[in-house]
């Protein structure tokens, strides 16, 4: 017996079905936009012990008053200058404890980066961008020492031309292949050695 | 001569559109991957905005989301122009911070509820006030780990 022709299933509608579901894709879903400033609250302290004494020249007070003006140790400043000036404060090293600080000893300015505290005070009607603006400077200018110090330390661990940030991106990179319990200590380090220090009040 | 005549009342020849599936299918694809499903449906404003020292939200640990305002226009009859609180589909009041921190713990396996990351989504025009009065309620709530949304770009752009 002839074999029967099979006809040809017709699929001229097949596009139509396709971007039928496109066209739901594109409608109900979204493109995640996931970057952020991750930061850490304080917790809420209940016991009574006595908050130790500051010394004033280990405070580096940031205020960020309702009409976005920034006052930086009692002097008006730019969000642009801000970087600096905390690299400069948390870099000082006065007490000479700090071997890799590089600043300029300054018997007036902060002992050592682990010391070192900023505090940063807004107003309620201070706006969110700026806030943000200066976090971001805050947080550079942490990751500015970091980054020189994992310069430093790297190489003699075995992590070399690798700065603080490619060193916690690989730490979380599935795909990176080195020694992550070796890395993370080096990570852990260096954060001990140059800690956020950041405490935030509202006025 | 007639091996040169040109065929008669032939007109264009119709285009072949079987590779356009293909295509289509293609582009689907690629938006099924880089994409994901929308989890909320906002009621506010939310231009977020840039810094450049940013980090990813990891997402390997659970992530909640509070968004921060001012309400859209169609809402803006009757919840005003004042920054307001969303949390998931509705506007939500301070106090209810503490409580919908609850609910998602409540939702998550006992051992990740240590790591749960609270992403705040504020809107660039709003005040600190509001983004202070939760951070209190989240201090409150012991939800400690918070990420502060934002684009990529020069921060010192944002003050203009």
């Amino acid at each position: 017996m002839a074999k029967r022709d099979v006809p040809e299933v017709n699929a001229g509608s097949m596009a139509d079905i396709a971007f039928l579901l496109l066209i739901f894709f594109l409608v109900t879903t979204t493109i995640p936009k996931d970057t952020g400033l991750n930061r850490k609250l304080p917790p809420i302290d209940e016991s009574d012990v006595e908050p130790p004494v500051i010394k004033q020249k280990n405070i580096f007070t940031v205020l960020l008053n309702g009409q976005d003006q920034l006052l930086v140790e009692d002097e008006i400043m730019e969000v642009k200058d801000l970087r600096a000036a905390a690299i400069e404060f948390l870099d000082n090293g006065g007490d000479g404890s700090c071997s890799f600080c590089k600043g300029k000893r300054d018997e007036k300015s902060s002992d050592n980066p682990d010391k070192a505290i900023i505090s940063l005070k807004n107003e309620r009607e201070t706006s969110y961008a700026a806030y943000i603006a200066v976090q971001n400077e805050l947080v550079a200018a942490y990751n500015v020492l970091r980054n020189r110090r994992a310069l430093e330390v790297g190489p003699k661990k075995g992590f070399r031309d690798m700065d603080f940030i490619t060193m916690q991106n690989n730490y979380k990179d599935v795909k990176w292949y080195g020694n992550k319990t070796k890395l993370k200590a080096v990570i852990d380090e260096i954060k001990l050695e140059i800690p956020q220090k950041l405490s935030e009040v509202v006025n | 001569m007639s091996k040169f005549k040109k065929k008669k009342g032939g007109g264009l020849p119709p285009i072949n559109t079987a590779a356009l599936p293909d295509i289509v299918f293609m582009l689907l694809f690629f938006f099924m991957v880089a994409t994901e499903m929308r989890e909320d449906t906002l009621k506010i404003k939310n231009a977020m905005p840039v810094a450049d020292q940013v980090e990813k939200l990891d997402k390997k640990n659970p992530v909640s989301f509070i968004y921060m305002g001012t309400p859209k226009d169609e809402f803006q009859k009757n919840f005003g122009t004042e920054a307001r609180i969303q949390l998931n589909d509705k506007f939500a009041d301070v106090s209810e911070v503490i409580a919908f921190i609850g609910a998602e713990r409540a939702a998550l396996r006992e051992e990740l509820v240590p790591f749960l990351t609270v992403s705040l989504k504020v809107d660039k025009k709003s005040n600190m006030g509001i983004v202070g009065d939760v951070k209190q309620e989240l201090r409150k709530a012991n939800a400690l780990k918070i990420n502060y949304a934002t684009g990529t770009g020069d921060a010192t752009s944002n003050m203009k």
